[in-house]
C-alpha cells in the first residue's frame, strides 16, 4: 500500500505545531497502525530527520498509552479498538490520512502527538478510591454477598482505560465519560457507598477545575470510546452528584 | 560474599508468623522521618508504594509512563491464584504451596513459596474490600476458574481483565496515598543507577523523559518493582518499554542476578505475521480447556496450507495430528506451558507447520462448538441432530466464555475463529529469573529490594498460570511492607540522606557520561537494527531449545554484536528534549549485556528444567522417552551471578535449595 500521511509535528509544549506531509509506500494489511508509524519512524531516522514522537507501550489495547486522532476520529475509524489494535487493512492504497493528538485544553501537547493527561491522574487523587488500609485485615471476601448483575455493572465500569478517547471525541472536551466510569464502578459496589457522597463532588470539582467541559449528551464519547464505556454511567453520576449536593 | 538467604528456623507453616513476631519494628512517629523509594507502579511497586505510605514511610514512586495505571501488570488476562477453597475441592495453603513447586520444576525456595500460598487468601479479602469487580455467581460470591498444572478451581478473575481490575485497585490506593501527600509520584522517569553510600543503597538517579533532566533522588532505602526482562528478545508479549534497565543498573552496583536463563514461552500467542512485527499477543491460557490443538498428519497438507491450495477445515479427522492428545494422553491440551510450547516447536521444525511462515500449530474450537451445541439442544429441547441449530447453540457458548479473545484474534489475524482455528505458536512471556533476594526480599545489596518479576524468588524454572499476579501483590501488600521495617529499624535517627554527596555525584556523572556518548555516537542505524538483531540470536540460540554448541556462539555473537552497538547505533536529537530513541538505546545497551550472562547462564546449567530445556539432558529410553531430564544431584541449586565487568567474566554463586517438606520427583504428563 502507498499512502500519504499528513501528522501534526510539535516541537514542544510552547512551539507552534503544524500539519506536515509525509508519503509512505510499502505497507502491509497485516500492520497495525503503530507498526505503520514505526515504519515512517525508520525511514525518518536513516534520512536523519527526527521521528514523530507518540504515546504507546502495551500494544494490545489495554494501558491505555495510544491516543491518536485519525481522519477525525479518536483511535480512527474501526470500533471498540485503540490505535494500537487498528490494522492497516481498514486503509486502502492511495488514502491520504491526518494524525492529530487528541485536542483539549486539559490535555495540552507535550511533543507531536503526545500530549500530557495528567489531569485524568489528579481527578483518580481526588477520590478515586475506597478508604480502605491494605493492611489484610479485611473481613473475607465472601463475607458480602454482591448481585451479579451489579458486580457485571460494576465492571464494564471498570473496564475503562484512560486513554483520554472521550475528551478528545466531545465537542466540549468534557471528561464525564471517563469520571463517571469510575464514580460508577464504586456506587454500584456495597464497598463503595459508604463514601459516595464526598467520592462524586471531590472527583467532579477536580474535574472542572483542570478546565473541562460539560456534558451536552451528544454521545460521541459513547461512541469513539474503544472499551464501550456507556451513556449511562454519566446519568448515574449525574443522579448522584444531585443526591449529594442535597445531603451537602 | 557467601549467600545467606535469611530463611527463618522452625516448621514451615510457622516461620513467616513466628518470622513477623521477632523482627524489629519502626513506630509511627519514627516513620514519618524514614523515606523509600519505589521504582515501578505495576501490581509489586504500585501496592508496595500504597502500602508503606499507609504505614507512614515518605514514599517516592517512579514509572516510566505517563501514569502509574499504564505498568505493564494491566495486560494479565487470566485470572489470580488463592488458596480459599471457596470451591471445598480439597484446595489448602499446602496444596497452592505444592504445585507451585512441583510446577517450577524443584527448582525455587520453600520457604518463600509457603509464605506466598499462606498469604493468597488476604489478597482477594483486600482486593474486594478495595472495590475489584471479581467475576461472581447468581448466588453473588466469588466464581473461581481452573488453570493448567493443578486439579483444584482456586483461581480468581475479572473476564480476560484481572490483571487490569488488579492494578486499579492497586492504582487508586496509591490515588488516595498521592492526594495526601504520603506518596510522591513521579510519571515518565526513568530509573539509570542506583547510588550506594557505605554500602548501602540510598538513592537513585534517573532521567525525566520528558525534559531530560538528570535528577538525584535519595531515601533511606530503595524498592525496585521494574518486571521482567522478556524483550531481550526483541518480541515478546511485555510492553513496548518493559525493560531490565533498573535491575541490571542494580547488578552492576552489586546485587547478584539469579537464574537468568529462566523464561516462560507461552504456548498460545497469535503468530508472527512479517518483518514489520513490533510485538506478540497472548492469548489466554483458559483457551487450552476447550480448544484442541493440532497440525497435519501429512506434510504435503502442510505444504498445501502454506501455499493457501488447502484449508484446515478441508482436512479430514485422520488426517490431522492432535499431537499433545497423542503424546500426553493423561494431560492432552492442558499440559503446562513449557512442555506445550516445546511440543508445538518440534512439530513445526519437522516440517508441519501452518500459515505462510510455517511457524504455527492449529487451535481448533469444532469440537468444542459441538459438544456445547448439542448439550444445549438437549437442555432446550431442541433437534441435536440438526447441524446448524447446533452449531449455533454451540457458538453461543463459546462467545460467552471467550468473546473478548475471539474479537481480539478476529482485529489482529483478520479470520473468524468461530469459523476456521485458530493459529498460535508460542512467545517470550515471562522470566523467571531476577535479582536475587533473599527472605526478606533483599538483594545482596543492603537496603535495596526487589519485588514481583524483577525478583527471582517464588516461580523456580517455570511458573503456573494466574500466579504472577499472586507474587506481585503478596510482595507488595504483604510481604516487603514488613520484612522492610526490620531493616529501616535502623534508621531512626539517621536523618534526611544528602544528595550532594561524593556517591550522588559519581553516579549523576556515570549516568550523564553515557547518555552524551550515545547521543553523540553519529553512527549509521536505527537502535531497533541493534535490538532485533539481539532477539534473532536468543530467540534462535537461547530460545525453547538450547545446547552448548549455540550457546557458546550465542555469547560470542552477543559481545560482538554489542561493540557493533556502540561503534554504530544512531541517536537522532538532543538529550534535553522527549527523546524516546535514546530512551531505548538506554535500554537496548543494558539488554545487550544481559543477554550474554543469559546465554552464559543458559550454557553452564547443563539440564533440563522448567522452561530451561537442553538437548543434551533428555530421557533417552522408557516411558519419558525423548522428555526433559532434570538432573537433582548437581543443579538443586540457584545460580546467582556478580557482576565483574564483562557479562562473560561474571562470578557464579549457588544457593543450594533443600526440599523438606517436598519430595522430588519428575514430572509426568504422559
Amino acid at each position: 500500500m502507498k499512502l500519504t500521511l499528513e501528522i501534526w509535528r510539535q516541537k514542544n509544549a510552547q512551539a507552534k505545531g503544524q500539519m506536515v506531509t509525509y508519503p509512505i509506500d510499502g505497507i502491509d494489511g497485516d500492520m497495525s497502525f503503530l507498526e505503520m508509524m514505526d515504519v515512517l519512524n525508520n525511514e525518518l531516522i536513516n534520512k536523519g530527520d527526527e521521528p514523530v514522537v507518540f504515546d504507546h507501550d502495551c500494544r494490545e489495547g489495554i494501558c491505555g498509552s495510544c491516543s491518536m486522532f485519525i481522519n477525525g476520529e479518536a483511535h480512527g475509524p474501526d470500533r471498540l479498538v485503540t490505535t494500537c489494535q487498528l490494522h492497516m487493512r481498514k486503509f486502502k492504497d492511495g488514502d491520504t490520512i491526518t494524525i492529530e493528538p487528541w485536542r483539549a485544553a486539559g490535555f495540552p501537547v507535550i511533543k507531536d502527538l503526545m500530549v500530557d493527561r495528567s489531569a485524568f491522574d489528579r481527578i483518580q487523587h481526588a477520590g478515586g478510591f475506597i478508604s480502605i488500609n491494605t493492611s489484610g485485615n479485611t473481613q473475607d471476601a465472601n463475607a458480602i454477598p454482591i448481585e451479579k448483575a451489579d458486580a457485571d455493572a460494576a465492571f464494564d465500569a471498570a473496564t475503562c482505560i484512560g486513554c483520554g478517547a472521550c475528551v478528545a471525541s466531545c465537542k466540549n472536551s468534557s471528561a464525564m465519560l471517563f469520571v463517571s466510569a469510575k464514580v460508577s464502578q464504586f456506587s454500584l459496589l456495597p464497598q463503595g457507598k459508604v463514601e459516595a457522597t464526598d467520592r462524586v463532588m471531590n472527583m467532579v470539582k477536580q474535574m472542572d477545575e483542570e478546565g473541562f467541559g460539560n456534558c451536552t449528551n451528544t454521545g460521541a464519547c459513547e461512541v469513539e470510546c474503544p472499551k464501550g464505556i456507556s451513556l449511562e454511567n454519566i446519568a448515574r453520576m449525574n443522579r448522584e452528584f444531585m443526591t449529594a449536593s442535597m445531603k451537602g | 560474599m557467601a549467600l545467606d538467604s535469611k530463611i527463618p528456623q522452625g516448621p514451615l507453616a510457622d516461620k513467616w508468623t513466628n518470622y513477623k513476631n521477632e523482627i524489629n519494628l519502626v513506630n509511627p512517629a519514627n516513620k514519618r522521618l524514614i523515606d523509600v523509594i519505589v521504582v515501578g507502579t505495576g501490581l509489586a511497586g504500585g501496592s508496595a508504594a500504597a502500602t508503606l505510605a499507609e504505614l507512614g514511610y515518605n514514599v517516592k514512586a517512579f514509572c516510566f509512563q505517563d501514569s502509574p495505571r499504564r505498568a505493564h501488570s494491566i495486560a494479565a488476562q487470566g485470572g489470580i491464584n488463592a488458596a480459599k477453597n471457596y470451591q471445598g475441592d480439597g484446595d489448602s495453603t499446602y496444596r497452592l504451596f505444592y504445585d507451585t513447586v512441583k510446577g517450577g520444576d524443584y527448582r525455587s525456595r520453600e520457604a518463600n513459596v509457603y509464605r506466598l500460598a499462606e498469604v493468597s487468601a488476604n489478597i482477594i479479602d483486600q482486593c474486594v474490600a478495595q472495590g475489584v469487580p471479581f467475576a461472581r455467581d447468581y448466588g453473588g460470591l466469588l466464581d473461581n476458574r481452573s488453570f493448567g498444572g493443578v486439579l483444584v478451581s482456586r483461581t480468581f478473575y475479572a473476564k480476560g481483565q484481572t490483571g487490569q481490575q488488579l492494578l486499579l485497585g492497586a492504582y487508586s490506593a496509591m490515588n488516595r496515598q498521592i492526594g495526601r501527600g504520603k506518596i510522591k509520584m513521579y510519571n515518565r522517569h526513568e530509573m539509570l543507577d542506583v547510588v550506594k553510600v557505605d554500602g548501602k543503597a540510598r538513592g537513585i538517579i534517573t532521567r525525566n523523559l520528558v525534559t531530560g533532566e538528570i535528577e538525584r533522588h535519595s531515601a533511606h532505602a530503595v524498592v525496585l518493582g521494574t518486571g521482567g526482562y522478556g524483550n531481550v528478545f526483541y518480541l515478546s508479549t511485555n510492553a513496548m518499554g518493559s525493560n531490565v534497565t533498573a535491575a541490571w543498573k542494580a547488578h552492576k552496583r552489586g546485587a547478584h542476578f539469579a537464574n537468568p536463563c529462566y523464561t516462560q514461552i507461552h504456548p498460545t500467542c497469535i503468530p508472527v505475521s512479517g518483518d514489520h512485527q513490533s510485538k506478540l499477543t497472548l492469548m489466554s491460557e483458559s483457551l487450552r480447556n476447550d480448544g484442541r490443538i493440532w497440525v497435519p498428519a501429512k506434510k504435503e497438507d502442510s505444504i498445501a496450507i502454506r501455499e493457501g491450495r488447502l484449508k484446515p477445515t478441508e482436512i479430514k479427522e485422520d488426517d490431522r495430528d492432535y499431537y499433545l492428545e497423542r503424546r500426553y494422553p493423561a494431560f492432552g491440551n492442558l499440559v503446562p506451558r513449557d512442555v506445550a510450547s516445546r511440543a508445538a516447536k518440534e512439530r513445526c521444525d519437522a516440517g508441519f507447520g501452518v500459515n505462510k511462515t510455517g511457524e504455527a500449530v492449529y487451535l481448533d474450537f469444532a469440537s468444542a462448538i459441538q459438544r456445547y451445541g448439542k448439550e444445549q439442544a438437549y437442555i432446550q429441547h431442541l433437534d441435536a441432530n440438526d447441524a446448524a441449530v447446533v452449531k449455533k447453540l454451540g457458538k453461543e457458548v463459546v462467545k460467552n466464555k471467550y468473546g473478548n479473545l475471539f474479537q481480539m484474534y478476529e482485529k489482529i489475524v483478520d479470520q473468524n475463529p468461530y469459523e476456521t482455528p485458530m493459529m498460535i505458536y508460542p512467545a517470550v512471556h515471562y522470566t523467571m529469573g531476577g535479582l536475587w533476594v533473599d527472605y526478606n526480599l533483599q538483594t545482596s545489596v543492603e537496603g535495596l529490594y526487589a519485588i514481583g518479576e524483577a525478583n527471582f524468588s517464588d516461580h523456580g524454572a517455570n511458573r503456573l498460570g494466574a500466579s504472577a499476579l499472586m507474587q506481585g501483590l503478596a510482595d507488595g501488600y504483604f510481604v516487603l511492607p514488613y520484612t522492610i521495617g526490620d531493616y529501616l529499624s535502623n534508621d531512626i535517627r539517621t536523618g534526611p540522606i544528602s544528595t550532594d554527596t561524593k556517591e550522588f555525584e559519581e553516579a549523576e556523572q556515570n549516568v550523564r557520561k553515557q547518555v552524551d556518548a550515545l547521543v553523540n555516537n553519529n553512527g549509521s542505524k536505527a537502535v531497533d537494527y541493534f535490538h532485533k538483531k539481539l532477539g534473532k540470536i536468543m530467540w534462535n540460540k537461547c530460545g525453547m531449545s538450547r545446547n552448548t554448541a549455540d550457546l557458546e556462539s550465542a555469547i560470542e555473537e552477543i559481545a560482538t554484536l554489542r561493540k557493533d552497538f556502540y561503534k554504530d547505533v544512531r541517536v537522532p536529537g538532543t538529550q534535553n528534549e522527549f527523546n524516546e530513541e535514546l530512551a531505548k538505546a538506554l535500554r537496548v545497551a543494558d539488554f545487550l549485556e544481559l543477554g550474554e550472562l543469559f546465554a552464559k547462564d543458559a550454557l553452564t546449567r547443563n539440564e533440563s528444567c522448567g522452561g530451561h530445556f537442553r538437548e543434551e539432558s533428555i530421557e533417552l529410553d522408557g516411558p519419558q522417552k525423548g522428555e526433559a531430564k532434570r538432573d537433582d544431584e548437581n543443579f538443586t541449586f540457584v545460580s546467582a551471578w556478580e557482576y565483574k565487568g564483562e557479562p562473560k567474566d561474571a562470578v557464579l554463586h549457588k544457593e543450594g535449595l533443600e526440599y523438606k517438606n517436598i519430595e522430588l520427583k519428575q514430572r509426568s504428563y504422559k
